[in-house]
């Protein structure tokens, strides 16, 4: 292992804590400024981690160790996945230690854990939270894998690092079942990060939230710690769907100078400033859907992945034919 | 070479797009997107044909490449959005079937339609001759569409959406057919929109309602 190897991995690990508030606070801004309000400043979620982190917790009085570790959970495998995506280089020594399977699985712990810690106060909210958040999971899941399946397919490797290294040296194909895939993946993307046709994550009405009901006990630094994951959480989907779609710019293997490095971090940026505005226009035209519409929603995502696969077996395969 | 490679990438990718709007029309419920869409279906073939003329040399392509967009985008949705206003029908549209498994059978339609167009597509000789699959499937999700919905005008935009696809497969098996056949059908089509129109409003005022189902009983006078 190379020692640059190593300092590629551990830049990318804090350029994603780093930013993924950032992000968050761009999306947020673009939303306020679509919908004509005056736009809080980029800043915003760095501010509300810092005021939060000076709080002191408090904590409900049957509150078990599962309920104060699932925020180190969350984040831990927030920043994993961090390390196993590659968002500005391929030669990561962590990624080889998963593929896109397990970096799903990794997501799902987080899941349980979060899902777990919502009901162990046993409040009314939590639980409900918790079981709508696992009724999305499950269904967004599949979807996702769907969505991996396609791009696995066409680049012939399971690991994301290769996929992109794939991408490079292919010549450039614009396959069919891209864009089933792209679309699949976006709605799956939403869905999963709380986002509104399926969740509004502004809103505290009973009724309509998901993620927000499952945080209300949380405080202090255990709130600021699920948030901040929340953010890693996007920003990691995010760097997932630009691996996968739009890898142009980041750092492949044996370029390893440090101008490829810089020219993937700008690339980087660029890339989450485009994508940032388009989910704040996606959001600010969509409608949150009733909760008994996410499982058609979903669906959908699913079967577009399933055709882009299919797609891909009766168009893609005669490409040199 | 390079640049007949390029057309054919660009008509795979027209027709996965054709493909992608009879599965949005299969799971919309506003009766005025479904028109919209139909729309683009129209636009899309255009462009498609238009390829394929183009990649052919064959000039009479470009006029019923010409005749679609007069037709499929132009005039078949203007009429259709103004029944529909005046209808007063732009709103939901039931459905005999809810939309997840109207998708998975749509989806089984596709996987079924792939299946039967391999041997035919090895028979023809056409750039496109890979598509004839998806004109199959539009074919057939049009037909699940018409039989999915209670709606008249939901119908009517079934079936004008499955000689869309007819018309692809045309044009992707051999080259589209004679002028004279292209016209006739196109005629057809226009003069069926008007008089499903007529119809629209006859059993709008017999029943009530444009559900189809009231037609179904047999009524004694």
């Amino acid at each position: 292992m190379r020692a640059i190897s190593l300092i590629q991995q551990f830049a990318e690990i804090v350029l994603a804590v780093a930013i993924a508030p950032l992000f968050a606070g761009w999306i947020a801004q673009c939303r306020a400024w679509l919908q004509n309000r005056s736009a809080p400043p980029l800043t915003q979620p760095y501010r509300m981690l810092r005021k939060l982190f000076h709080k002191d917790v408090a904590l409900a009085a049957n509150a078990s160790p599962l309920f104060r570790l699932a925020p180190y959970v969350l984040f831990g495998t927030m920043v994993l996945a961090a390390g196993i995506i590659p968002s500005i280089a391929t030669d990561l020594p962590f990624a080889r230690a998963a593929d896109a399977i397990a970096l799903i699985g990794l997501f799902a712990t987080a899941r349980v854990f979060m899902a777990l810690a919502a009901m162990d106060i046993g409040t009314a909210f939590g639980t409900l939270g918790a079981r709508r958040e696992m009724m999305i999971g499950f269904l967004a899941e599949p979807a996702l894998l769907m969505v991996l399946f396609n791009a696995f397919l066409l680049y012939g490797s399971t690991a994301l690092p290769s996929l992109v290294d794939g991408h490079a040296t292919h010549p450039s194909v614009i396959d069919p079942s891209v864009i089933f895939a792209a679309i699949a993946f976006v709605m799956v993307l939403l869905a999963e990060n709380a986002r509104i046709p399926i969740d509004n994550p502004a809103t505290h009405l009973e009724l309509t939230m998901i993620h927000e009901a499952m945080l209300l006990e949380y405080s202090a630094r255990h709130l600021a710690l699920v948030e901040w994951a929340t953010d890693l959480k996007l920003f990691n989907y995010a760097c997932i769907g630009f691996a996968l779609f739009v890898p142009w710019g980041i750092a492949i293997h044996g370029a390893d100078s440090s101008s490829a490095l810089l020219l993937a971090v700008a690339a980087l940026v660029a890339k989450l400033i485009l994508a940032g505005a388009a989910l704040a226009l996606i959001e600010s035209l969509s409608a949150k859907l009733r909760i008994f519409r996410a499982p058609e929603y979903l669906a959908m995502a699913f079967l577009l992945a399933v055709l882009g696969l299919l797609v891909h077996l009766l168009l893609g395969a005669n490409v040199n034919a | 070479m390079h640049r007949s490679h390029l057309i054919a990438e660009l008509l795979r990718l027209l027709a996965a797009g054709l493909l992608l709007i009879s599965f949005a029309m299969l799971s919309r419920r506003r009766t005025q997107r479904l028109i919209t869409l139909y729309a683009w279906q129209g636009a899309i073939l255009f462009l498609s044909t238009c390829l394929v003329a183009y990649d052919a040399g064959l000039t009479e392509l470009y006029y019923s490449a010409a005749l679609t967009l007069l037709l499929k985008v132009i005039t078949l949705p203007w009429i259709l959005h103004r029944l529909i206003r005046r209808l007063g029908a732009q709103w939901d549209s039931e459905q005999l079937v809810n939309i997840p498994v109207t998708m998975l059978v749509g989806l089984a339609l596709v996987i079924f339609a792939f299946g039967l167009a391999q041997p035919i597509s090895m028979l023809a000789t056409t750039i496109t001759r890979h598509t004839i699959g998806i004109a199959l499937a539009v074919i057939l999700l049009s037909f699940l569409m018409m039989i999915t919905r209670r709606k008249a005008v939901t119908q009517v935009v079934g079936f004008l959406a499955m000689e869309n696809g007819l018309f692809f497969a045309a044009t992707s098996a051999t080259y589209g057919m004679p002028m004279v056949i292209e016209l006739g059908i196109a005629l057809d089509m226009l003069v069926g929109v008007f008089i499903l129109g007529i119809f629209f409003f006859q059993i709008r005022e017999q029943f009530d309602s444009l559900d189809l189902h009231h037609l179904e009983s047999l009524r004694e006078d």
